[in-house]
């Protein structure tokens, strides 16, 4: 049986410590082990954006991560977007514009554009497409999701105004 | 009396007309007239007295539930359709 | 991108309701926006293991021994199972799982093969471990010897004299009846209507012409995933992805040889189906691994199994000819439709010939289906099953008629319309629909009477026509004393169903959306159900709950008769509110009336169940407007409009979300997605990456109009959407490129290497 390393990391704000095997993917351990099973897997090899968190500040698709590479890190899922009891705006946006269908791909997204609001507050339609082009939808065909973040990003500029 | 669609495949059983008028109040009893009419009718659709699998009977343009036991009144059309459902 | 001067999502609203119609949150969004609703994969329960399924890397070959020793051995492996441990009981017998007849011996046989493997990613053998690495590595060690077998690539493939058979005992089936020589073609069938040859000659112009597409997946995000628990106590418990709990528990009966009594199925969260998670695949590997080993045993595909291991739509070969008089009239039409089954009988070529002139008056027809078996995964339903492959022939040659009789596209598909009374070839006479609408929404839109500028740039319409159906569904309502009330329901949520139905139980009641608690229940707690597709679920289900909710008003109705001490027949419900008049006017709404109940005699439950006729047909168009790249082939999607009747939108921002979605897997369809198949009948490209599925760069904003011509069937004028949008799509690109470029694409994908092999064929 393959030895496991200890890590820890903070996830979502929180100081946490967790053993893993060196094969295991950053994906495989928020769900299996710490049991954040927000953060969905639909490829395992990076290309549908599922598996989408925040790492360090970077946008990263957790299957493409391993666990015993987190040693020290900042994770944010989807777990950690809402703001305590209330949603974030961005959530809140995916409500009011019906931006999801089946829901799979909703943490993924919501997560990523996230990132991309706060390092851009007034996206344009083409920078909202090319950021979120690594999370694949299905159900929505994306126009209702573009909308949403285009709502959030116009709550937010209200908000910070 | 009720007219019955011949599908096409079954169209040599009845000396080649496309629609058969026959008498029956339910879809069983017209296909056993169809039957008595046109020797072997009945054998294509009908297996341990139920309708084949990926065979439906629509009733006045709707597929019915019922199979054999759907009701056929006076003026009404019977088809044979091959059974959809979707995705 | 795209432009917006114009209103993006238009709803043609025919009746106002208080309820139907709006737009409220649905239910379970905040769950789904947190990321704390549960999907298959997300089930655990105590000791659970993980299970890992072994597949054929062959096309076709035969199973000549199967040893498991190895994997046995591994350390952490708990079982192993292969295609001898399942029952061989009724063998050859047709079942009904709940989502058609299919031969039983062949349903087995897909979910592990036993003699032969027939598609590359058949399942052939099973191991459940510890954890899923362990599960991996014990099925790597898994010896199989293989006779690799000649294979059958593609439907003419099999049709042919000299073809491999893939099984011994299949006979063509013309109707009812079996031809005597084994084949690979599993059915034929034939529709026709008039006289072809006499309509061909009143032709002015005849055009015809061969397409081909090639397979294809539903592409769902969330991989097929089980959870079983085969208790001590005989129950089988299964927590899985479907669009169909009670199918899942109709098949795994059949399959596993246990009445459904003993079966409870918990479906969970579902992400995406499409019609690919209609049929069982790792359900009852799941059940033999923990009936072997006395543990739950969860088993996820992964993406490669799921391209692979799944059902994927069919490919197909299709000739059509249409032929038309020099006013416009269609005076006949032919098609030849042999689809690819895959590796078991069953594609839906029938479905298909049904729909391919379903929007057209015409009054000589004639169409033949061929359901052919080749060396593929067994195809599956992929929304609209049947229908897009003919949509791309047929939707082309209409577009090249008018083209010759110069007449505009719309104008000539308005004159040849199917209306209430058309007879389709397949027989019935149309009710009430709304083709005419749909196309005369399409010719008024700003995007059709917008100008196209620029090089490169064309526009193409089509149109599409699916049935939906009705199939049962149950519905149970219990009021709270607060005058909210809480629906049960066993229909899986795959876009907002839960909400589209709870409105309907709400307008009947008089309250708001938000005062209906939604829940989607297992097997054990609901009457029986049938799956989420076919366009069927806001109109069967939503019926159960209207039908419900009738119910607990009756009840109440009866109720308030007894606290005013009046007659029930002197008791009215409008607008939420039950009156008499008694000497003076008696008034209560409907909260105040429930939290009397308890005082009164007791709770109110409300009940039904449904199994409705006069599921309405819906017809869908597009607009498309592309530019195409003379020196790459690449084709951009400029604008995009998609008008479809819903009969009713109840829920009409879901609506739309259906049409989207369809829209945007037609574009998929049509410019990049394929199975490209190697020399040894291998799928090549079995990732997301090399899959290649549309993302939001790839596609502009998608305008919708919502037609609503009601369904004088349904309580509210329903009418199913989730399918027909997908239909015309791919024909509508096709359309717009030969307007931009010359080129007629008859074979999918239109990607750029296609494009350009065109162009320069054309050059020659």
């Amino acid at each position: 049986m393959p030895r496991k390393t200890q890590v820890q990391a903070t996830i979502n704000g929180e100081p946490m410590d967790f053993l893993c095997e060196p094969r295991q993917s950053l994906l495989e351990i928020l769900r299996d082990i710490i049991g954040l099973t927000g953060t969905k897997e639909g490829c395992n090899d990076g290309n549908c954006g599922a598996c989408t968190v925040i790492l360090d500040g970077r946008v990263v698709t957790s299957c493409l991560v391993l666990g015993v590479e987190v040693e020290g890190c900042e994770i944010t899922t989807i777990e950690g977007i809402a703001i305590g009891h209330t949603l974030h705006p961005i959530q809140q946006a995916f409500l009011e514009n019906a931006a999801l269908q089946c829901g799979v791909c909703t943490p993924g997204f919501i997560v990523a554009s996230k990132a991309l609001l706060d390092e851009n507050p007034n996206p344009t339609e083409e920078e909202i497409r090319f950021w979120l082009a690594n999370n694949l939808c299905r159900c929505t065909g994306y126009d209702k999701i573009v909308r949403a973040v285009q709502a959030a990003a116009a709550t937010l500029q209200e908000t910070t105004a | 009396m009720p007219t019955v669609f011949i599908p096409s495949p079954m169209r040599s059983l009845t000396g080649d007309q496309q629609t058969v008028e026959v008498e029956g109040s339910t879809v069983r009893q017209v296909f056993d007239a169809l039957d008595q009419a046109y020797p072997g009718f009945k054998q294509r659709l009908v297996e341990d007295g139920q309708i084949k699998p990926n065979i439906a009977i629509a009733v006045d343009g709707e597929v019915t539930p019922l199979g054999m036991l759907e009701q056929v009144g006076t003026e009404s059309e019977v088809h044979i359709l091959s059974a959809i459902s979707g995705g | 991108m795209s432009t917006t001067s114009h209103e993006p999502n238009m709803v043609l609203v025919n009746e106002e309701f208080d309820v139907v119609g709006t737009r409220p949150i649905r239910h379970d969004g905040v769950d789904k926006v947190t990321g704390r609703a549960l999907y298959g994969a997300d089930h655990d329960t105590v000791g659970m293991l993980h299970g890992s399924i072994l597949r054929s890397p062959h096309a076709h070959a035969r199973i000549v021994s199967i040893d498991t020793s190895k994997a046995e051995a591994l350390t952490g492996v708990f079982a192993v199972v292969t295609g001898q441990d399942l029952p061989e009981t009724n063998a050859g017998t047709m079942v009904d799982t709940g989502g058609g007849n299919v031969d039983l011996k062949y349903l087995r046989e897909n979910i592990l093969a036993r003699d032969k493997a027939l598609y590359r990613g058949h399942a052939v053998a099973a191991v459940a471990a510890s954890s899923l690495h362990i599960a991996n590595e014990a099925a790597a060690l898994i010896e199989v010897e293989y006779e690799v077998l000649e294979y059958v690539g593609s439907a003419l493939d099999g049709m042919k004299k000299d073809a491999p058979l893939l099984h011994d005992d299949l006979k063509t089936n013309e109707l009812g009846e079996k031809t005597d020589e084994p084949s690979n073609v599993a059915t034929h069938f034939q529709f026709s209507k008039g006289d072809l040859e006499k309509g061909f000659e009143e032709a002015d112009v005849a055009v015809e012409r061969e397409f081909e597409n090639v397979t294809v997946h539903q592409g769902y995000l969330e991989p097929q995933v089980a959870t079983a628990l085969w208790n001590e106590d005989g129950r089988l418990h299964i927590w899985c992805s479907t669009q169909g709990s009670f199918v899942v528990r109709g098949a795994c009966s059949k399959i596993l040889d246990l009445p459904v009594s003993q079966i409870r199925v918990v479906p969970m969260e579902i992400g995406g189906g499409f019609g690919g998670k209609l049929d069982v695949y790792q359900e009852p590997v799941a059940a033999l691994l923990s009936k072997k080993t006395g543990r739950a045993v969860k088993i996820v595909m992964t993406r490669a199994d799921v391209f692979e291991g799944t059902g994927p739509a069919p490919a197909s070969h299709i000739k059509v000819k249409i032929g038309a008089k020099k006013d416009g009239t269609i005076t006949a039409a032919q098609a030849y439709l042999a689809y690819e089954a895959g590796a078991f009988p069953g594609s839906p070529v029938g479905a298909a010939g049904m729909t391919v002139f379903a929007a057209y008056d015409v009054e000589n027809i004639v169409v033949d289906g061929y359901d052919v078996v080749v060396n593929k995964p067994k195809s599956a339903a992929y929304r609209a099953p049947g229908a897009p492959n003919a949509a791309f022939a047929a939707e082309q040659v209409i577009d090249e008629i008018a083209r010759a009789l110069e007449i505009d596209p719309i104008d000539f598909r308005l004159q040849n319309a199917a209306k209430e009374g058309t007879r389709r070839v397949d027989g019935p006479a149309y009710p009430r629909i709304g083709c005419v609408e749909v196309l005369e929404a399409m010719k008024n839109h700003p995007h059709y009477k917008s100008p196209i500028e620029g090089p490169n740039r064309g526009r193409g319409v089509g149109i599409g026509f699916w049935f939906n159906i009705g199939f049962p569904s149950s519905c149970t309502i219990m009021v709270n004393d607060d005058g909210t009330v809480n629906l049960v329901e066993g229909s899986t949520d795959i876009g907002g169903t839960r909400a589209s139905i709870a409105m309907q139980a709400a307008e009947v009641l008089g309250i708001a959306a938000e005062d209906v608690c939604p829940t989607v229940v297992d097997t054990d707690s609901i009457g029986y159900t049938s799956f989420t597709a076919g366009s069927r679920t806001t109109f069967a289900t939503g019926w159960a709950a209207y039908e419900a909710a009738n119910d607990i008003k009756r009840q109440m109705i009866e109720r308030a008769a007894k606290i005013w001490e009046v007659d029930a027949d002197a008791v009215e419900f409008e607008n939420g509110v039950f009156k008499s008049e008694n000497g003076s006017t008696l008034s209560m709404n409907f909260k105040e009336l429930a939290g009397k109940l308890g005082a009164t005699g007791g709770p109110i439950v409300g009940r039904a169940a449904v199994n409705p006729r006069h599921a309405g047909g819906s017809f869908a168009g597009n607009i498309v407007d592309v530019e195409v790249d003379p020196e790459t082939g690449k084709v951009e999607i400029l604008r995009f409009t998609v008008v479809q009747d819903a009969g009713k939108a109840i829920h009409p921002s879901y609506v739309e979300g259906q049409m989207q979605g369809g829209s945007v897997q037609g574009i998929g369809w049509a410019l990049n997605e394929e199975y490209y198949m190697d020399d040894q009948g291998r799928m090549a490209n079995t990732s997301l990456l090399d899959y290649r599925m549309p993302t939001s760069l790839d596609v502009p904003m998608i305008d919708t109009v919502i037609v609503e011509v009601a369904n004088p069937g349904h309580p509210y004028g329903v009418r199913g959407v989730g399918e027909a949008n997908i239909i015309p799509t791919t024909p509508t690109i096709a359309n717009a490129i030969h307007d931009a470029t010359g080129l007629r694409m008859q074979r999918l994908p239109m990607n750029p290497g296609a494009i350009m092999e065109a162009a320069w064929n054309q050059r020659k």
